[in-house]
């Protein structure tokens, strides 16, 4: 473990970059917490927040289909048109204490179905996949201002597009590998004078670890997303700390079983997201939580009781931040002249647009910095109002 | 001494020097090279004894069907075993080899079309799947490898081609099924045309109909084709003729996905998206498009024939230029390591936590890439803070735990040292121990690279 001594030593020994070697540990600029959790595979969003009163929707799914409430294994109702899925079960106390909304038939501009195209214009911003080299969140944060604690956060040993850029984000994985001591380190710190990338990556880390002792003992596993939360929290509950985390979870690419591999799925969601407001306390209330994913899933039911490629998917906003309590944007309904190509729920509602919100209502960017500096193609996609307290 | 185009044949298109490695290549690299092409690579000996994907696949088909939680629970023991001493023949050819840029072409192949352990029933089975449907192939024809891999029970179950009907076929209609066009989808986007390929979703949804039928025996009607083997099943079979990339296929029952992967591998596009990812690899993160074009055109013009687009690489001038374009991805770092490491004798390997534990805590669990894409294979996606220090800790783990015979400086000089920085090389000479004299220079820069 790197110590603070040796962070110093390093420091004086000028074997860090400057910036990285300030001892002054300024304010973080915002109170704000934001965690975002990526669904990545492509979550279907109609087993989630279920249409049951919806006419079409038993006829497309005769077999996914959940039952209305009060039935046994049927969706958990919200307003009369929309049910939870069971498995989803502690959302519904968030929602009905107005901390939890859902925006439908969401989707980013991307109308193809690749997920590799579509998590890069999800993570990236730009208008065409691969157009955008760096991730939104990134340039979002160079627009708050540069403070010596990073303000970004990213679990897991490799850092996602969203987090890459010119700001520096702090990182977190977990390790069953000894420790190297501290002379060796230095060796190699030295090693990496002459190459900027292996010595940006190399002073960050040794940064990092002086600060994380706390959370040894903690294991990352195969992405469990409960792990990766409670690391998450634990850092943004640091003073001056970061205040802007990235998880990612895997599996949604329910194109088999996905009856019982949503199950699964959604009570880990759940669990994360109550985990977060208990373990954030008081935080809670300056906190949102942002649930998003590549796409949706096909309104109709493929020949494996799975569903494929879609378009229109669903955002879930959590935190005491949130104007929650709701269900926000359009619903173009399940009919098949409403749906795309005739077979995906139609993207009614722009997820960029809940992007540009929460920067704006909830992380205090302006309306110009947000414009031009971070959604540069998509001036023309309006602001949700009111997404926020 | 060696030359620069020994360090590059060695590390970039071979596995990572050492002195056998060296001595062999030093007279001709290129000659070196080219001379791997032509020898057999198809069984090597670390391989012995290794189940078949049909053997491991069948005990998992018919471990669906046992009551006894016991019963099921030592099976699922026997088959994590047999994946295990897999992985571990794999990692002792790679660094055994007498013919490492062949063995780096079967990682690549197999990387392109991944099969992964995120789906836990075909896991044990993917050494054995890429030892049948892409190692054969490498210097054969690519329309061959397509079609093997396309016929292959790991590919057809993680792509959810089993579960794919024809909703017209006879079992479509009987039990009202439909198509899944998760293979149909990712074999062009991901293996053939690539993304921005010229195709639209009744592409996609023609082509999942011509591969409806691909499936694999689950419960075996004779002994002749038991479970877990290919096989083609008419009965749900889409009928009739499909559309696909603007031509009409007409042919019935199997021939028709036949004749639609090989037009599929003959398409521009294909040959584009192949030559960009071989380039990326061989050359830099960033392809240079006269070299991609190079690629592209031997590709088009022996019909995909892999030896020679192989040869074509090596002929590659901006290949030759540069050292060091590209960051080694973890399971290379630790291939090269212990190709380093090792003496005359066999390999000796420290515990498995120290290999493949320890490869996943480095960001690259083997045969369990997080999606279809397969493994990035740029810089970016390697080195960040976190899975950096991972790298550094193991290589200190390691080199505190080697018996190797070698001297660190023969074996800097077996490896990077014409080419290491005077700051690396004076820190390796000035290291306070033989154990860390190792560390450094498997964590300098000139060996993190290739």
């Amino acid at each position: 473990m790197l110590t603070r001594r040796l962070f110093t030593k390093l420091s004086a020994a000028g074997l860090l970059s400057n910036a990285a070697a300030s001892p002054v540990f300024a304010f973080a600029p915002t109170e704000k917490n934001l965690i975002l959790i990526n669904l990545k595979g492509a979550m279907d969003g109609l087993h989630a927040l279920v249409p049951y009163a919806d006419s079409d929707y038993r006829k497309l799914r005769p077999t996914l289909g959940l039952s209305g409430p009060g039935t046994k294994g049927g969706v958990l109702n919200l307003d009369g048109h929309f049910g939870l899925h069971p498995a989803l079960q502690p959302l519904r106390a968030l929602y009905f204490s107005k901390e939890l909304l859902f925006i439908p038939a969401v989707s980013t501009q991307y109308r193809r179905r690749s997920h590799f195209e579509a998590q890069n214009m999800l993570q990236g911003g730009g208008a065409s996949p691969y157009q955008q080299k760096t991730g939104w969140l990134n340039r979002a944060m160079i627009q708050m201002g540069m403070s010596p604690s990073r303000l970004g956060l990213s679990l897991g040993p490799t850092l996602p597009l969203i987090m890459q850029g010119r700001a520096d984000v702090r990182m977190w994985s977990d390790s069953r590998l000894p420790q190297a001591g501290e002379d060796f380190l230095t060796r190699v710190g030295a090693l990496y004078d002459d190459d900027p990338v292996l010595r940006k990556a190399f002073t960050q880390a040794q940064e990092d670890t002086a600060s994380a002792s706390m959370m040894s003992g903690m294991r990352l596993g195969n992405g469990r997303l409960e792990l990766k939360t409670r690391a998450a929290v634990s850092i943004l509950k640091e003073n001056n700390g970061p205040r802007i985390a990235v998880i990612e979870a895997g599996g949604w690419d329910t194109h088999y079983a996905q009856e019982r591999r949503l199950n699964k799925l959604f009570a880990e969601l759940a669990l994360a997201i109550l985990l977060i407001k208990t373990e954030l306390g008081e935080s809670w209330k300056n906190t949102a939580v942002m649930v998003v994913s590549e796409f949706g899933r096909t309104a109709a039911e493929n020949g494996s009781k799975g569903t494929d490629h879609g378009t229109g998917g669903l955002a879930i906003l959590a935190g005491g931040s949130v104007k929650g309590g709701e269900i926000r944007g359009k619903w173009p309904g399940l009919s098949s002249r409403a749906l795309l190509d005739n077979r995906d729920l139609a993207p009614a509602n722009h997820l960029e647009s809940v992007f540009k919100s929460t920067l704006i209502e909830h992380l205090g960017l302006s309306d110009s910095q947000v414009a031009d500096h971070v959604f540069p193609d998509f001036e023309s996609i309006p602001v949700i109002t009111d997404l926020y307290q | 001494m060696f030359s620069k185009e020994t360090l590059i044949a060695t590390n970039r298109f071979g596995l990572g020097a050492n002195l056998d490695d060296i001595s062999k290549a030093r007279v001709d690299p290129k000659k070196w090279l080219k001379a791997q092409i032509s020898l057999d690579h198809t069984s090597p000996k670390a391989f012995a004894g290794l189940a078949t994907s049909r053997q491991l696949l069948e005990q998992a088909f018919l471990n669906r069907r046992i009551k006894d939680e016991d019963t099921k629970k030592k099976i699922r023991k026997i088959r994590r075993q047999q994946f295990n001493k897999a992985l571990l023949a794999r990692l002792i050819n790679q660094i055994e080899t007498q013919q490492p840029f062949a063995e780096r072409l079967v990682m690549f192949w197999s990387n392109h079309f991944t099969v992964s352990r995120t789906r836990g029933f075909i896991g044990p089975a993917i050494p054995a799947y890429e030892n049948e449907a892409i190692r054969p192939f490498i210097f054969g024809s690519f329309e061959d490898m397509l079609i093997s891999v396309a016929q292959h029970p790991c590919m057809l179950i993680y792509l959810d081609n089993i579960s794919s009907i024809g909703p017209n076929s006879i079992g479509g209609i009987r039990r009202e099924k439909d198509l899944n066009e998760n293979l149909a989808r990712e074999f062009l986007e991901l293996h053939t045309l690539g993304a921005q390929g010229d195709y639209t979703q009744s592409d996609v949804t023609n082509f999942a109909k011509i591969l409806t039928g691909w499936t694999v025996v689950r419960r075996p009607k004779n002994q002749r084709v038991p479970a877990g083997t290919f096989q083609f099943d008419n009965r749900i079979h889409e009928p009739g003729p499909q559309r696909l990339l603007g031509k009409d296929f007409n042919q019935g029952r199997k021939a028709q996905g036949v004749e639609a992967l090989k037009e599929i591998a003959r398409q521009p596009a294909t040959a584009k998206l192949i030559a960009t990812k071989l380039v990326r690899h061989f050359v830099n993160d960033t392809p240079p498009a006269r070299a991609v074009d190079m690629i592209s055109r031997v590709f088009s013009e022996t019909n995909g024939d892999l030896a020679e687009v192989s040869k074509a690489l090596i002929k590659l001038e901006v290949a030759w230029q540069q050292t060091g374009t590209k960051i080694k991805s973890p399971e290379e770092l630790v291939i090269s390591t212990f190709r380093a490491l090792r003496g005359e004798g066999p390999v000796s390997l420290p515990r498995r936590r120290l290999l493949f534990a320890a490869l996943k805590s480095m960001g690259q669990e083997i045969f369990h890439a997080p999606s279809p894409a397969g493994w990035p294979d740029i810089e970016v996606e390697w080195v960040a803070p976190e899975s950096l220090m991972r790298r550094i800790e193991w290589i200190h783990e390691i080199s505190q735990q080697s018996s190797t015979p070698s001297r660190p400086l023969e074996i800097f000089k077996n490896t990077i040292a014409p080419f290491a920085s005077d700051k690396t090389t004076r820190l390796i000479r000035g290291a306070p121990s033989r154990e860390d004299g190792l560390a450094l220079i498997f964590s300098s820069p000139a060996f993190q690279r290739r």
